[in-house]
């Protein structure tokens, strides 16, 4: 009769304490996958042109994940065709056949090199789109993306005329401006942009620019690269291989 | 989604030429955008003709120095208007004042409009008219009466000393306008000239440009306002006040007309990557707002009748009617000048290897009916201001005697 008592009670006692210490020991564990610091990261993303085959598979993920319009007004990444004719005539594309429905069809023997270049915000280093929001609801976060507070932005598209890439648009549905965020709602999960993830050929490479061993590090050791409007001294984080004099 | 703009987007796809990057079919800054620079000029224009008057004390101009004060700010009340509107999400323009970012230029239009609004035009204003109202106050009957008073915030002292207060008064905040009315529409050029991901806005002289065009067309707007009021009011035209203000419209005129020869010229001779497609842009989208009516009907024409004007001297009648003629003129140029700005700012892609369209809506928010409403309101509004501040008409007990101010 003691030994039941006394069972009864160490059971009593240790039941609850042990599912307490499992629950406490998960949600510890969950804090630690979900303490993401964002003051140790800093990204950007390089982009292999000669690897790009134009299949328009990032476009279509980006639209999926982060609910961006899909008429073809509205993109946060794109892709566009450049063929360079034989008299030097530049003829730019972009690959969603409901814009270039109407384009012109370039015969093979007419063009001397053709390629693939997708678009996306460059995440500006030097950001005029941050620089002239009147109402600071686009802002750099600490490791280095561009992102815009929908509930602050008052709809006044100065970033948008701001932005020499063309990257923004106003969304139709909430009236604000919108844009490429690297999907960082999944960065700080530890998970690739939509557009990296299901690129066939790794055109796309995204990774922390201060990483001493990233793929993107590895990506900007074996080539050269160059940045779109170099020019405009707003030091993109979107770096290109193999890019073209040709592309604006 | 809404359906019918996204529609126009499709009909617009039809008309693009060339490459433009695929979320530039829509023209972000539309007609209102066109109108919020026009009536900005108009203000700081009819304010730097009435300080004109105050500091260099031009006795011919006199008689529109409270003409000009009250456009001002009849057009000042209304010029945020076509900018809250045109926003996304207007009931959060407060943030503008409240969170602003230093950073952009935009942001600082709430404390430059509130200085511009409160410490020099509402000032000056009530400084000028003090004496007057508290006269009116205690000859009318209500219910002007009463409004007079509330004007008057109550003050009763029209003793030769208050007078001269008032007079320094108004000659200080006259000093520290000038200066202010060129930082409201420098500020407003700074707005375009500052972005540099835009060639055809991206300019050091725009600024500058846009001072004068609007000092131009503030003078020519408050000629106007005189030549139709003066006879609605039974009154005559002053020969001398009319041929003084449009000597000073002359001369802006010239200035601003050598200031956007020189962007030009400035443009042509450095032809930089952006010279292609701007030329294309002129030369077709651009050619009958930009070639015909901004600089032949605008510009020169107006420059030429003034020339004319001046070396024929032809007589009173007809001078009046060039002059009228020529004030329209302008004002159609000016407002042009605005749209060429705004919308050709729009109408090439950023790669340079293309050109879309601007197609305005009749009805709707970016309509044409609200624009042309927009632009009759000040004069509602000037209206009303005329009817409680008479720029004419003196207190009973001192008509005979010159205005104080």
């Amino acid at each position: 009769m003691e030994r039941r008592r006394f069972l009864n009670k160490l059971f009593a006692v240790a039941l609850p304490g042990g599912v307490l210490g499992i629950v406490l020991q998960r949600s510890r564990a969950r804090a630690e996958t979900s303490g993401y610091d964002a003051s140790k990261h800093y990204y950007g993303m390089g982009i292999q042109v000669d690897k790009c085959i134009g299949c328009g598979r990032c476009v279509e993920a980006c639209k999926d994940e982060n609910n961006v319009p899909r008429e073809p007004f509205f993109f946060r990444t794109w892709v566009e065709r450049y063929v360079i004719k034989g008299n030097g005539e530049v003829v730019i594309q972009n690959i969603d056949k409901t814009i270039s429905a109407t384009a012109e069809v370039i015969g093979e023997r007419d063009f001397l090199r053709s390629f693939f270049v997708p678009k996306l915000c460059n995440q500006c280093d030097n950001p005029p789109c941050v620089q002239v929001c009147p109402v600071g609801a686009t802002f750099k976060t600490e490791d280095g993306i561009i992102l815009v507070d929908e509930k602050r932005c008052i709809g006044c598209r100065y970033c948008i005329q701001a932005c020499p890439y063309g990257a923004r648009y106003l969304n139709p549905t909430t009236q604000t401006a919108d844009k490429c965020t690297f999907c960082y709602h999944r960065v700080v999960k530890d998970l690739l942009p939509a557009c990296v993830e299901v690129c066939p050929t790794q055109a796309r490479i995204f990774g922390d620019v201060r990483s001493t061993a990233s793929p993107l590090t590895r990506f900007k050791r074996m080539n050269k690269l160059h940045v779109l409007k170099p020019y405009l001294n707003t030091e993109p984080k979107v770096a290109y291989s193999e890019l073209d004099g040709e592309v604006r | 989604m809404n359906g019918p703009f996204i529609d126009r987007l499709y009909d617009l796809l039809k008309q693009v030429t060339g490459y433009i990057y695929p979320n530039e079919i829509e023209v972000h800054w539309s007609i209102l955008v066109v109108v919020y620079p026009y009536l900005t000029g108009l203000v700081a224009g009819a304010f730097i003709l009435a300080s004109l008057v105050k500091v260099f004390n031009v006795k011919e101009v006199q008689g529109v120095y409270r003409l000009s004060l009250l456009t001002a700010l009849a057009f000042l009340l209304i010029a945020p208007l076509p900018l809250l509107l045109h926003l996304g999400h207007p009931e959060r323009a407060y943030e503008i004042f409240l969170n602003p970012n230093f950073t952009s230029a935009m942001a600082m239009f709430g404390f430059v409009y509130a200085w511009y609004l409160m410490v020099v035009l509402v000032l000056e204003i009530w400084f000028t008219y003090r004496r007057d109202v508290i006269l009116w106050a205690r000859e009318e009957k209500p219910p002007m009466r009463w409004i007079h008073r509330v004007i008057t915030l109550f003050s009763n002292d029209v003793s030769e000393r208050s007078l001269e207060v008032d007079r320094k008064v108004v000659k200080g905040i006259t000093i520290i306008g000038i200066p202010s009315a060129f930082l409201l529409h420098g500020y407003v050029g700074f707005i375009f000239g500052s972005i540099k991901a835009n060639p055809w806005w991206s300019s050091v002289l725009m600024p500058i440009v846009f001072l004068f065009s609007a000092i131009v067309s503030g003078i020519a707007l408050v000629i106007l306002l005189y030549m139709v009021i003066t006879p609605l009011r039974g009154g005559k035209i002053d020969m001398a006040c009319l041929d003084k203000m449009s000597s000073y419209l002359f001369y802006a005129v010239i200035v601003d007309f050598s200031l956007e020869c020189l962007d030009f010229i400035h443009r042509l001779y450095q032809s930089e990557e952006s010279i292609k497609i701007l030329s294309e842009m002129v030369m077709s989208k651009l050619f009958i707002s930009l070639v015909i009516i901004q600089v032949l009907l605008g510009m020169v024409l107006p420059l030429a009748l003034m020339v004319g004007i001046r070396l024929l001297r032809v007589n009173e009648e007809l001078r009046k009617l060039l002059y009228f003629v020529s004030v329209i003129l302008i004002q159609l140029g000016i407002f042009a000048t605005r749209w060429n700005v705004v919308i050709g700012g729009q109408m090439f892609s950023k790669s340079f290897k293309g050109l879309t369209v601007y197609k305005m809506e009749l009805t709707g928010i970016e309509g044409l009916l609200m624009t042309l409403g927009l632009l009759m309101l000040p004069f509602v509004v000037l209206a009303i201001l005329l009817k409680i501040f008479p720029a004419w008409e003196w207190p009973k007990k001192h008509a005979a005697v010159e205005p104080a101010m």
